[in-house]
């Protein structure tokens, strides 16, 4: 697949940032509205997928697109779990909360505890999985070719 | 109430077709009839965390099988066939422990009404989950607070399946010293 037609491509440009941004909020606001990290991380992933898929980027994907992402899905597991252990951090217990940090006003964007940065941490990691799993599939069906 | 039993029955037939036709794109589409259902069904259960990530999740799993689906084939020769003598017998059965699970299900949940569960946890972290955890939402307090230990888990399958996948399909295969192609 070389790319898909004008139509697609423009439309994908458009669609493309949007999704991104939708996504971005609703991991950004997952402690306060539906969603959270991994409604938030597949729509990232399928901003990407969208755009290596009207783009025709798949089988060109570089060793670097893996590497990348599946460096930031490593990321948010190991941010997920370093969230998890701080609450040792308190003298207290695993996946321990408010205690540790800071606790905010209720509804504001800043509260919650590790609830939005281990909402960030997992949509960062479903994000760059799917988006590996995706580039490691369409690059395959291109090693069969050959 | 009745939307829900209409979209289980919408379910179940999209089900049936998507295992036993011969089309492989029908079947793919019969399961993404499925998974819209179900989103439809959280929304009406007032569950809209769920529908989002089953209404995303959905639609790029259709997008995956319909891709792979129109590059490679397009009819499943095992399927069909309905009056065999392999396919009446675990109809019976099939039917048989339907009947037990539904006399039993329906004689174990005689008490309990819709909506009002018998684990009363639920209640305890409706009311204080904003007070105990901060976060707004309710769900977004269980998954990450209270449960923790389920998200961490949910995550190390994913982790799993990633790794799996990256190693099954990667790009390049790992060569042997001699510089042969390694199996």
């Amino acid at each position: 697949m070389r790319g898909m037609s004008a139509i697609v491509s423009v439309i994908a440009r458009l669609m493309a940032g949007m999704l991104f941004l939708y996504g971005s909020y609703i991991v950004l606001h997952g402690h306060l509205t539906p969603g959270g990290g991994f409604a938030g991380g597949v729509l990232l992933a399928a901003a990407f997928i969208l755009g290596s898929l009207a783009f025709g980027s798949v089988e060109s994907a570089e060793r670097s697109s893996y590497v990348f992402s599946s460096v930031f899905e490593s990321l948010g597991g190991v941010g997920f779990l370093g969230l998890a252990l701080a609450g040792y951090l308190a003298g207290n217990m695993f996946f321990n909360n408010l205690p540790t940090f800071f606790r905010g006003q209720p509804l504001a964007l800043v509260s919650g505890g590790i609830i939005p940065l281990a909402n960030i941490a997992i949509g960062i990691k479903v994000g760059a999985g799917l988006f590996a799993i995706f580039l490691a599939l369409g690059a395959s069906r291109f090693v069969m070719k050959e | 109430m009745t939307e829900l039993y209409v979209l289980l029955a919408v379910m179940l037939a999209a089900a049936v077709v998507s295992a036993e036709t011969k089309n492989l794109l029908a079947a793919a589409v019969a399961l993404g009839l499925v998974g819209f259902s179900v989103a439809i069904m959280f929304i009406l259960v007032q569950a809209p965390d769920l529908a989002i990530v089953q209404a995303v999740v959905e639609t790029l799993t259709v997008v995956f099988f319909a891709a792979v689906i129109l590059r490679t084939t397009h009819t499943d020769s095992t399927a069909g066939g309905l009056l065999k003598r392999e396919t009446v017998l675990p109809l019976i059965a099939f039917l048989g422990f339907a009947a037990l699970f539904l006399v039993l299900a329906s004689r174990a949940l005689a008490g309990i009404q819709f909506g009002d569960p018998a684990m009363r946890v639920a209640a305890h972290y409706i009311r204080e989950g904003l007070r105990l955890t901060g976060a707004a939402n309710v769900v977004a307090a269980i998954i990450l607070d209270f449960r923790g230990y389920d998200t961490l888990g949910e995550a190390t399958v994913l982790f799993t399946a990633v790794v799996g996948v990256l190693t099954v399909v990667r790009r390049t295969g790992r060569r042997n010293p001699a510089g042969e192609e390694g199996r």
